[in-house]
């Protein structure tokens, strides 16, 4: 073998932390410091390992590049300037830079949330409604026989999770895999995981409700006169009512057609209900399809620190929950923070513009392997090291599963909890 | 047939792909710029694929082209990004969730 070649090293079984998936069969070839190959990654998760440049990069202020020291002082300061500021993101960080940020929140009476305000925020609500029917994705794939993915697009969003977790591996007591499992999908439009369904009910946009509060109804044993309902013939939901009651273990996959659309957490409500209500006569359970890579680790980590999972001010020097009132959307629509710490998220490409635009006009803090759009507004950027790629940590995946996530590069950048514990350090409010 | 439509916004996979590329990249630009509309509602406005519009919501209105899309009539289709942010409100109704699907639309041939 010549020098050349051997410098190439494959590294099996990498974690993804992209998409709340979190595969972790990924085959990475690093050669020269760089990941020149990507294997069994989908094309969602490719760009993570292949367009991020893990070169040092110093941070800027005011655009400007200065020292790491100097970065951080300037962050403290417009924290401890601030008399109501906010910290908002931490999906798409490890669970160790997760308490890192709680931290800082704690120390500055800071209101903190997370990216699921903006994604299952309102399953949050309806879980702790109704609690949580639930399961792993281990489970879903030895033993589910039916699945229901209700307002997610699977195909596109979670693109590995039919062939890695639901709908077609072959497990214990699925040796057949697809032909084991009847698959429904409930959408307002056909779409790519439609077409893979057995079964398709279109439902009417915002009707989700009352298709879920029918379905229940049948369950109980109601007559349902109305011929549709919410746009779905009332006979095609006696039907899935059947199957769902006589199969062996059941599995709701829901999403932002749900938490998104009018009603949102009485949506969600109901499905959880449904399934709560479906265990009376078989094993059935329900999963969040989580976006962010560890957006799940998000709740997890501040439900345990705070006891609520997002949307929480320490502002009277203990926990306060809020959705509505400390969620980052109300917030700075309204104009309530002074200054905001932006942690792995990018809010101004994916918020309201009204609410965007408030942070250009406040003094913000941006932690970020990625250059982003919020990062362009920000005063202050820290290009941090990418959890997985070139710093290790830990991430919850869509089933509450932690995952390790181990560095395929050597470590260039400072981590989030790097900058996190630097700046924790050098606030002065709280001390 | 009306002119009021039903936006929903959401994840497509060129939207998906096209942010590593960078957001203020030509190829997110292009994933997130234009609307999905259902074909026979294109007929009854005389609007043809690629032409641009203007969508128009209580919360602001965007110029963008549209495209042809697997929709039922009265619905319309916007990937997230920059121009469906423009469309969408802040009234989260105390869960913290913006409305970002089912809004009321208006659309016209610009």
């Amino acid at each position: 073998m010549s020098p050349r070649m051997s410098a190439i090293r494959v590294i099996e079984n990498v974690v993804c932390s992209f998409c709340g998936c979190l595969c972790d069969d990924i085959v990475v070839e690093v050669d020269d410091g760089r990941i020149t190959r990507v294997r069994k990654v989908c094309a969602n998760g490719r760009g993570l390992f292949t367009h991020y440049d893990p070169a040092p990069r110093r941070p800027t202020v005011d655009g400007r590049e200065v020292a790491w020291e100097e970065a951080v002082a300037e962050a403290a300061q417009i924290l401890d300037r601030a008399d109501s500021p906010l910290i908002y993101g931490l999906s798409s960080t490890a669970t160790e830079a997760q308490r890192k940020a709680v931290a800082l929140a704690d120390k500055l009476g800071a209101m903190i949330d997370t990216t699921s305000s903006v994604c299952h925020g309102p399953t949050s609500l309806a879980m702790q409604a109704v609690g949580e029917p639930t399961c792993t994705l281990g489970e879903v794939r030895n033993r589910a026989d039916l699945l229901l993915f209700w307002g997610c697009n699977p195909a596109v969003s979670h693109i590995r999770h039919f062939a890695r977790y639901s709908v077609t591996p072959k497990g214990t007591l699925t040796p057949k895999g697809r032909r084991d499992r009847t698959v429904v999908v409930v959408d307002v439009r056909p779409t790519a995981s439609t077409r893979a369904a057995d079964l398709f009910l279109q439902v009417q946009p915002g009707a989700d409700f009352e298709v879920l509060a029918t379905l229940r109804a049948l369950l109980q044993g109601a007559e349902i006169e109305a011929e549709t309902v919410g746009g779905v013939p009332t006979a095609q939901l006696q039907d899935l009512v059947e199957r769902m009651r006589t199969c062996r273990f059941g599995v709701a996959f829901m999403g932002m057609g749900l938490t998104q659309s009018r009603g949102r957490d009485l949506n969600v409500s109901e499905l959880f209900t449904l399934v709560a209500e479906l265990n009376q006569y078989a094993r059935f359970c329900v999963i969040p399809m989580r976006g962010h890579g560890n957006v799940a680790g998000a709740d997890q980590v501040l439900t345990w620190q705070s006891g609520y999972p997002f949307a929480v001010s320490f502002a009277r020097g203990y926990p306060r929950y809020g959705p509505g009132e400390f969620s980052t959307v109300d917030v700075l629509a309204r104009g309530e923070a002074d200054a905001a710490l932006i942690l792995a998220s990018d809010p101004v490409a994916h918020f309201p513009s009204a609410a965007a635009r408030q942070l250009e006009h406040i003094p913000t803090i941006v932690l970020d392997p990625m250059p982003t759009l919020t990062a362009q507004v920000a005063r202050v950027v820290f290009p941090t090291a990418c959890y997985g790629v070139d710093a290790a940590g830990t991430a919850y995946r869509m089933d509450g599963v932690p995952i390790r996530l181990r560095p395929v590069l050597p470590p260039a950048r400072p981590t989030d909890v790097d900058v996190l514990e630097r700046i924790i350090e050098a606030v002065t409010v709280g001390n | 047939m009306n002119e009021q439509f039903t936006l929903i916004t959401g994840r497509t996979p060129e939207q998906g792909q096209g942010l590593h590329e960078g957001k203020d990249s030509e190829a997110y630009r292009r994933a997130t710029a234009l609307v999905e509309m259902n074909p026979e509602d294109m007929a009854h406005l005389g609007i043809e694929e690629g032409q641009v519009v203007r969508v128009r919501t209580v919360t602001g209105q965007v110029e963008v082209p549209v495209c042809a899309g697997t929709l039922p009539p009265g619905l319309l289709f916007i990937p997230m990004g920059p121009a469906a942010n423009v469309l969408i409100g802040t009234e989260t109704e105390s869960t913290g969730m913006p409305p970002f699907k089912g809004l009321a639309a208006e659309v016209e041939p610009t």
